[in-house]
């Protein structure tokens, strides 16, 4: 079982490029249909907390997975098997690309990358401010000035947030608990 | 010393890497560029390229390639994937176990909720501060920039779209 949940993930963790997204169907199609360790909506509370918890989205899946298979074990197994294939091929990049960024044309490649990437990271800022209240919205545009001019760490805004969101569930809005 | 600090520089990532990968780029931006020099914006930039182009988490990604070029050889690169690794691995088994009272818990609920627009805003915080003269170099990053933003904007495939924009640079530069 243990070696089991370790190709598994090791595919995935080989086959995933981009967005942790992009595993969501591959994971549903070999963990629900294929070897029915999960019902699917039991898969689907489980990795809206995934989400939502701390850490890149395939390694959080990994661990829940994992765990409801073997337990401890079991995301440890699930973790190594995932990250394995991505921490090698990097390895190699790094070790290698040191020579290239020398070359030419690498450097022109790269040239061409850079403003892609950008967008890359610009378009789902804006569609994640477009879900949001418009004083939200304001937010988010003023942590993204004052990070990127001061530099201050990311980390006292995100522990901030979570410090107003605490008070304002244990002040006053007790009534809207919902109760599992 | 220098594990040290790559130890507790991945730690923080690992711990604080709320919003996913394009969140966590900024803390990663913190931490490597602007805190302790490790990469310059561009090279960072350039590992965001390939970590869209090669299996794997932007985080861990970065975190192979940091340990491997601060400190020049495995073990360093085993130590950061390793530390940016252990908080998720640790609170997701935690979340894991407690799985149906954190669910739909009202506290939780509404520190996500106000956590949100920070991440959305570490996002924005990260696009920007990849915007330099050395990202914008002419004209030409700025018709790529456009393209690529209306491109993904449409669903255009990210990793088609990123060697489309290499090619465009090996042409042009």
């Amino acid at each position: 079982m243990l070696w089991e949940l370790f190709w598994t993930f090791f595919k995935l963790g080989t086959f995933t490029f981009g967005s942790g997204y992009a595993m969501i169907p591959m994971i549903e199609r070999e963990v629900v249909d294929r070897k029915k360790w999960f019902d699917r909506e039991d898969f689907y509370n489980q990795f809206t907390l995934a989400q939502s918890a701390p850490g890149p989205f395939a390694l959080n899946t990994a661990v829940f997975v994992g765990y409801k298979m073997k337990g401890w074990w079991g995301s440890l197994i699930a973790v190594i098997g995932v990250s394995i294939s991505p921490f090698v091929i990097i390895l190699l990049i790094a070790i290698y690309l040191s020579g290239f960024s020398t070359n030419p044309v690498v450097e022109a490649a790269f040239k061409g990358v850079r403003p892609a990437v950008i967008a890359m990271i610009a378009v789902p800022f804006i569609n994640m401010t477009k879900g949001l209240k418009w004083y939200f919205i304001i937010l988010a545009f003023s942590i993204a000035i004052v990070v990127w001019l001061t530099g201050i760490s990311p980390i006292w805004f995100l522990l901030g947030g979570a410090a107003v969101g605490v008070s304002a569930a244990l002040y006053g809005k007790k009534r809207r608990e919902v109760k599992p | 010393m220098i594990y040290l600090q790559l130890l507790l520089s991945y730690l923080k990532i690992g711990f604080f890497g709320f919003g996913g990968g394009y969140a966590m780029i900024s803390l990663i931006q913190n931490e490597v560029v602007v805190r302790n020099n490790w990469l310059t914006s561009v090279e960072l930039a350039d590992i965001v390229a390939v970590s869209q182009m090669t299996p794997g988490p932007i985080a861990i990604n970065c975190a192979t390639y940091v340990g491997y070029t601060v400190t020049g050889n495995i073990w360093g690169s085993l130590l950061a994937t390793f530390a940016v690794c252990l908080p998720p691995l640790t609170i997701m088994t935690v979340i894991t176990i407690f799985y149906r009272r954190l669910h739909n818990n009202y506290i939780v609920k509404s520190a996500l909720t106000w956590m949100r627009p920070v991440m959305s805003g570490m996002i924005g915080a990260a696009a920007l501060m990849f915007l330099n003269r050395e990202t914008f170099v002419d004209w030409v990053s700025i018709v790529i920039f456009a393209v690529s933003f209306f491109a993904i904007r449409k669903k255009f495939n990210p990793i088609l779209l990123l060697i489309i924009a290499a090619v465009a640079g090996i042409i042009i530069y």
